[in-house]
């Protein structure tokens, strides 16, 4: 939701980025405040993905340029646990399976980890178990799902679940969606952005890449950005999502005189 | 049914040729059975020990040219003299193991320390003690299974038997059922000794039991340079009919040690072997770990968990003879290797015709965590029987850059996510040993690591 006068969360300015000494990210500006959500769309390889690693703090996406200020610190100073104890998060494309860390161990582990940044208390394995069953129903995840080892043998809705399982406990200030929606049969879809709903304040931010429509009718953006060849070219409102679905995106990248077919 | 086995495809089994020995004596060798056969035995034993060390005195140390000991070269071994020290240097103030049961046997340079033993409740039929502590034993019973499992004739086997002075005796009559794990505490104290712990176990048709055995360095706190010794060691475990066995070896010997190590283990039919074996001492350690089932439906299990840095090379071989229908093996052997030490895996499996409708599985999996650490990786399955289910692999990976971000984007930070990582690799293996202090003290060292 659009807030008067809320405060700024994020503010990314002229952000350039290579990976591989390939520039990807070509002059990125964007200025995100609380309460806010915000969609960023656009085409495949137009950096998108990208963007969300580099605000995660992904040692292999080298920031050429530019400035990213997270609630009033320099962002890109952090390392990416300090990114996220201090209140980002960052739900990937494809989570990764790893095989012998027990989801429950982990999620108590990451979120005593973000307590600890905030000056509170870690809390015990008993009272964790409590806040992890409370969480769980933000995702209709079952509680086996917390004895298995992290992510293994997950189906894509699980892991994509398993993710905002995480952001649930961690409470993020900026939720980052990487493509949360690829992939996901409706009911699934309809479970994670009902749990996503659920987590969204007057206090919070969400940004949600993604390729398709379709999530957007189930998280409802303030704000819609197309993102091509490592910028954002064009941002509206809602309604620009629209027009998206039923254009396509070479109307846009041609008025903005990105060459198209590339 | 009337089934023919083929010779025993265990190693070294067969005779070596003397007249090939004879004529290529080694002096080195020669001269570590002179040191260690000074002790001498009653009648039968020492008719076996004298032959043993006779043996030895024609055999020669591998080299790196026999094909079992390829990427595992003894050379540094002749540099060093090894001498024979039976003095305890240990008080049980400073013992250095975590006691982890109230039935304990602790050996100090192969020498039984009662005060630091304990005997606890044994249910009746069981025996738990070192060998010499029992004068009224019928030497006969002990006699059928002392240095008579399969490559019994394997050089450091024969050295150890060429020495056989007292021996860990762990005896199970029939359906005898030990709840508690019985702990086996091998401590080496001293610089350039040689030592040599035996341990036979017996479990009789229908028994049951657990054992956990350790191999140990104490280190005299005067002492700042790590201990150099050679600790050779030989258990052999009798499974017989229907009985369970689960094993669990822990080897810490000093990080300058030479630590060559035999499991041989004999199961009958119907019986259940586990072994969770754990290497993590030594600058050149070997364990050979050799199995034959003699009969049908024979369950084999072999975790085995190697972690070693610096210029530390761990070696494990294993060889396990399937013999007979129905029955079923699963391995899986884990090295985590840093620094430029080097890991050798080689796994044989055989499946002689016979051995229809069996299941064996093995895989060996390594972790690399440095550019400089090398792993050679041998599985080895040989079938000729046709309707079987068999599968083998091996793997070698390194932490990956995306998993430690995925952990480090989630607030824990490089070196804990590091840790939690290889922890969790470690895990599979350690979370199958059933005493759950020695898990915690072994999730520590892995803690530590790295």
């Amino acid at each position: 939701m659009i807030v008067e006068n809320s405060k700024v969360v994020l503010s990314v300015k002229d952000l350039t980025a290579n990976v591989d000494g390939n520039q990807i990210l070509k002059g990125v500006n964007l200025e995100v405040r609380a309460g806010e959500i915000h969609a960023i769309m656009g085409p495949n390889g137009s950096g998108k993905s990208t963007f969300s690693k580099v605000l995660a703090g992904h040692p292999a996406y080298e920031v050429t340029g530019g400035e990213v200020v997270f609630q009033g610190g320099n962002l890109l100073e952090m390392e990416p646990e300090e990114r996220a104890r201090s209140g980002v998060f960052l739900a990937f494309q494809y989570p990764l399976e790893i095989p012998g860390v027990s989801n429950l161990d982990f999620l108590r582990v990451a979120y005593n980890s973000r307590r600890k940044a905030q000056g509170l208390e870690e809390i015990d394995t008993f009272d964790f178990d409590d806040l992890v069953e409370e969480k769980l129903e933000v995702v209709k995840m079952d509680s086996a799902f917390l004895s298995r080892s992290l992510n293994e043998g997950f189906s894509g809705g699980e892991k994509k679940r398993n993710e905002i399982l995480q952001m649930a406990l961690l409470e993020p200030d900026l939720a980052i969606l990487d493509e949360t929606d690829s992939g996901l049969d409706i009911d699934a879809l309809k479970i994670v952005a009902n749990g996503v709903n659920q987590l969204t304040s007057p206090e919070n931010a969400t940004i949600m890449i993604t390729h398709y429509q379709r999530l957007l009718n189930y998280i409802v953006p303030d704000y819609v950005h197309v993102m091509a060849k490592g910028r954002i070219i064009k941002s509206g409102g809602k309604e620009l999502a629209l027009e998206l679905e039923s254009r396509g995106y070479d109307w846009i990248l041609e008025s903005a005189g990105v060459e198209v077919g590339v | 049914m009337n089934i023919q086995v083929s010779p025993s495809p265990i190693p070294n089994s067969r005779e070596a040729s003397l007249s090939n020995g004879l004529l290529n004596k080694d002096a080195y060798l020669s001269g570590l059975v002179d040191i260690v056969s000074t002790t001498k035995s009653e009648g039968w034993l020492q008719e076996l020990k004298d032959n043993a060390a006779n043996w030895v005195r024609h055999s020669k140390l591998p080299t790196k040219n026999d094909e079992e000991w390829r990427f595992t070269d003894l050379s540094a071994l002749r540099q060093f003299d090894f001498n024979v020290e039976t003095k305890n240097f240990v008080s049980p103030d400073s013992a250095p193991f975590t006691a982890i049961s109230d039935t304990r046997l602790v050996f100090v340079n192969g020498v039984f320390v009662k005060e630091l033993s304990a005997i606890a409740n044994l249910p009746e039929g069981v025996v738990v003690s070192n060998l010499a502590g029992l004068p009224n034993l019928d030497g006969e019973l002990v006699k059928e299974y002392l240095a008579q499992a399969e490559g019994a004739k394997e050089v450091f086997t024969a050295l150890n038997t060429a020495a056989i002075d007292d021996v860990a005796l762990i005896w199970l009559s029939r359906n005898a059922v030990v709840e508690t794990p019985i702990h086996l505490v091998f401590i080496t104290a001293g610089d350039r000794i040689i030592t040599q712990p035996r341990c036979l176990v017996v479990a009789k048709k229908g028994s049951e039991v657990t054992l956990v055995e350790e191999f140990i360095n104490y280190a005299s706190p005067e002492k700042e340079q790590q201990e150099v010794y050679l600790n050779n060691t030989v258990t052999e475990i009798w499974v017989e009919e229907n009985a369970g066995v689960n094993h669990t070896r822990v080897e810490r010997d000093s990080i300058d040690a030479f630590h060559i190590g035999k499991t041989a283990v004999t199961q009958a039919r119907n019986s259940r072997y586990t072994c969770n074996a754990i290497s993590l001492g030594g600058r050149l350690s070997r364990h050979n770990l050799e199995i034959l089932q003699t009969g049908e439906q024979t369950e084999t299990t072999l975790n085995g968990l190697t972690i070693i840095s610096g210029n530390q090379l761990a070696d494990t071989h294993s060889a396990l003879a399937l013999n007979y229908p129905y029955s079923s093996s699963k391995q899986l052997q884990k090295n985590i290797v840093g620094d430029k030490a080097h890991g050798v895996f080689n796994g044989k499996i055989f499946v002689p015709k016979p051995a229809q409708l069996t299941d064996a599985s093995q895989l060996n999996r390594n972790l690399l965590l440095s550019p400089q650490a090398r792993v050679d990786t041998k599985p080895q399955l040989e079938i000729t029987a046709d309707n079987v289910k068999c599968a083998h692999g091996a793997t070698v990976s390194q932490l990956e850059d995306d998993e430690i971000f995925y952990l480090q984007s989630r607030g824990i930070d490089e070196n804990n996510s590091r840790h939690l990582l290889i922890n969790a690799f470690a895990a599979e293996i350690i979370n199958n040993i059933p005493v759950p202090s020695l898990r915690q003290n072994l999730t520590q060292i892995v803690n530590k690591f790295s």
